[in-house]
């Protein structure tokens, strides 16, 4: 596991060790990457929170067509892993997670500890600014730069 | 499968000492149909039941053995069963410590069969 705000690691750890998730992936809505844990390679971590964030982007777009509100978090299930994806307010701003899980775990332990993981970073999150708006050029550099935090890169 | 859920649940929450009956998807984990969880996190039990049942299922056939046919977890508060039913569902309850067990276990079972 690896994090960028050590106020996330340890309600991640218990998230982890409570859920047997595979992979974790945390960013803020504009790219940067929170926290990870096991993905091995920086090109998939840039992968995955950009799908993430483009995804969500997307069902909140059609929440909004469809009248039914922003997307709070959508599962797919394959036949051996499964994705579940969320996105979350904290008062830093909004952060979207993303979990990949298989036979040791099930869509309802994610969900279940994920709201958990999602209370517990909400009352330990450390007062800041409030977020500003998020634009492409600052989604990418964003990205970039919390890669190479996480891989030395 | 045309079972009506909430009434085959009421029969399991009718017995004296069950607080709260439901049908969970074993593989997902998610609550399906719940009767009289009142004070209960229903989706907490569903997750957590499937894990535990997912788990069970697979060391007794590490072991050489077929899988549950009835799982009871007994606590000191009281106790969970668990049935699997047809169409990868459990028939769960969530009981008082002095329940009746047996009679639970047959409308548990009697129910699995309707799924069935």
């Amino acid at each position: 596991m690896r994090v960028i705000e050590p106020w996330v690691a340890d309600p991640l750890q218990r998230f982890l060790a409570e859920s047997s998730a595979r992979l974790v992936l945390l960013t803020t809505s504009s790219g940067q990457v929170v926290a990870q844990h096991g993905f091995t390679r920086a090109l998939d971590v840039m992968s995955a929170a950009a799908l993430g964030a483009a995804i969500m982007a997307s069902t909140d777009e059609l929440g909004r067509i469809t009248a039914s509100g922003a997307s709070r978090a959508l599962s797919h299930q394959g036949p051996s892993r499964g994705v579940f994806l969320s996105g979350f307010d904290v008062p830093q701003g909004r952060w979207i997670g993303l979990v990949v899980y298989d036979h040791d775990s099930s869509l309802g332990l994610v969900r279940l500890f994920f709201d958990r993981l999602v209370g517990e970073l909400t009352a330990l999150a450390p007062v800041e600014t409030p977020a500003r708006e998020v634009l492409a050029a600052d989604f990418e550099n964003e990205l970039n730069a919390s890669l190479r935090s996480l891989f030395g890169r | 499968m045309n079972v009506d859920l909430a009434g085959a649940l009421e029969l399991i929450t009718r017995v004296v000492g069950v607080r709260g009956a439901m049908v969970v998807s074993a593989d997902e984990g998610l609550v399906v149909a719940e009767s009289s969880m009142d004070g209960i996190e229903g989706a907490a039990v569903a997750a957590l039941t499937a894990g535990v049942v997912s788990r069970l299922t697979r060391a007794t056939a590490a072991a050489g053995r077929s899988a549950p046919a009835f799982v009871h977890l007994q606590a000191e508060g009281g106790s969970l069963l668990a049935v699997p039913a047809a169409e990868d569902l459990l028939v769960v309850a969530v009981t008082d410590p002095d329940v009746n067990v047996g009679l639970v276990r047959l409308e548990l079972r009697r129910m699995a069969e309707q799924l069935a």
